[in-house]
């Protein structure tokens, strides 16, 4: 492994990063973001069952047999988004109910499968667990990104604090209803994206397809 | 000597190639115990403080849909202090006291044969409905009663909504609805939650003066005119028609209406 594990862990934030580059885990990010407490908690929630499995996974990784492995996989994935759904439920109740179906949904994060399948099964514990915190980061701080803009543009707010006085509340403010749904993530993601891909120019793929000029027939 | 025997048939194990069916079968087996007694383990550790959130949260709906909750207060002190729970009998329309407040359990009630019926006209897909539910008194200083807190059920779209409908002293006016627990699509069924939908039910009137029910979810108004009239949510077509149907089955005869009558008449 040529990785050190200050580059497992820092390179999803920006060269590696699970959503803007690998295009992963999307769904969950329209889903939470239109908050920034909410993605706040699901940031944690996910580098946690990321770092974890990854842990447990590569613990056995020379037990589990080829053919249940990705049930395997899924198994210790499951229990430990079953964890976290039970600890919030306990201790931040308010914002499961917020988080409702999606904190169960971390169990099909691209993300989380993604790092154990190309990651956990064939690298140590404990380079295993940085990936995984590194992953979970990478996802967390484009969560944040995103959930930034929606919330102070379209709620007026950040983490729930008024930064912008609304119309609907005596102010100057006339919030953008539309970065309150979810399509709106796609928007800022693909700005994002943009924004990553002219930063750092090594990150756009090659054309796969060239338009051509034929001559006529 | 038999340490020495273990210790061989361990590492024999771990060697072995994982791929064997046997192996298959032991690791899936094992991790399948592990990891089901950690999450049941977890589940059962944490039953009294999710229970005790559950309550909280509860009682804070009740506030809200009486329109008394104000971020930061003790809700355990303003509850107590507001509000005073009955078991009624819906049938008569009458408190009952055979059992204990406290104790009562309205979704435990519904599941014992004892205490609730089956039900054969059941528009809001109950199944079967308890004869006996927890209502919340509203007093006002002078000790008389000033609205109602019902409970009240129904499936929507995906899941049973479980919420609260407030009605004045005159058994007849709507001073709001609140769902507390439900699973609809968020951002389309969910929106049962949005303040300004919830806002509608306030001042609607259940029944008109010939004493027919004819409060409504829908997207037109009826015939019988807009006070009766609660717009449906765009996009949330079946859980509109699930708040429509829970609401009116609620409220009619196999639900509230008995007791209704007799808050009307004053005589409770």
């Amino acid at each position: 492994m040529a990785q050190t594990r200050r580059e497992m862990l820092l390179d999803p934030l920006v060269d590696n990063n699970p959503i803007t580059l690998q295009v992963l885990g999307i769904c969950s990010a329209l889903a939470v973001t239109s908050s920034l407490k909410v993605a706040l908690v699901m940031t944690i929630a996910v580098t946690l069952v990321t770092a974890f499995s990854s842990m447990f996974i590569s613990v056995l990784r020379n037990q589990i047999p080829s053919s249940i492995r990705i049930i395997v996989q899924m198994v210790i994935i499951a229990s430990l988004v079953i964890l976290v759904d039970q600890v919030l439920k306990a201790y931040a109740f308010e914002i499961s109910k917020t988080l409702s179906v999606f904190v169960g949904l971390i169990i099909t994060n691209c993300i989380v499968m993604g790092r154990a399948e190309a990651f956990a099964m064939k690298n140590p514990p404990v380079a295993s667990f940085i990936d995984g915190i590194g992953n979970g980061l990478g996802y967390g701080f484009i969560l944040m990104l995103v959930g930034f803009f929606r919330e102070l543009f379209g709620a007026g707010s950040l983490f729930g604090v008024t930064i912008l006085e609304t119309v609907n509340n005596g102010g100057w403010y006339v919030p953008n209803g539309l970065l309150l749904l979810p399509p709106s993530a796609f928007f800022v993601i693909g700005l994002l994206i943009w924004a990553f891909r002219t930063w750092k120019p090594e990150q756009v793929e090659e054309r796969e397809h060239k338009i051509q000029v034929v001559e006529a027939h | 000597m038999s340490e020495q025997t273990n210790k061989g048939v361990i590492r024999r194990f771990l060697e072995a190639s994982p791929d064997s069916t046997g192996k298959t079968l032991f690791v899936a087996v094992v991790l399948c115990l592990c990891a089901s007694m950690i999450v049941s383990a977890a589940a059962v550790a944490l039953r009294p403080t999710q229970e005790a959130n559950k309550l909280k949260d509860k009682q804070i709906n009740i506030l809200q849909v009486a329109g008394l909750y104000e971020p930061g207060v003790n809700v355990t002190e303003a509850f107590g202090a507001s509000f005073e729970p009955r078991v009624l009998e819906l049938a008569t329309g009458r408190f009952t006291d055979q059992f204990d407040v406290a104790e009562f359990d309205d979704r435990a009630a519904a599941d014992d044969p004892a205490t609730s019926i089956k039900l054969d006209y059941d528009p809001a897909s109950i199944g079967r409905q308890s004869k006996y539910m927890t209502v919340y008194l509203l007093k006002d200083a002078a000790g008389a009663v000033d609205k109602v807190i019902l409970p009240l059920h129904g499936y929507g779209l995906w899941s049973t909504l479980y919420g609260f409908i407030a009605v004045e002293e005159n058994g007849n006016d709507i001073f709001g609805l609140q769902f507390y627990s439900h699973a609809e699509t968020p951002g389309l069924g969910a929106e049962v939650d949005n303040p300004r939908w919830k806002a509608q039910w306030k001042g609607k009137r259940l029944r008109d003066n010939s004493g027919e029910l004819q409060i409504t979810v829908a997207k037109t108004a009826p015939a019988a005119g807009k006070e009766f009239h609660v717009d449906a949510l765009s996009g949330a077509t079946l859980t509109s028609a699930g708040v429509d149907n829970l609401v009116r089955f609620w409220m009619g005869e196999t639900g509230y209406a008995p007791f209704l009558a007799n808050l009307k008449a004053g005589d409770i």
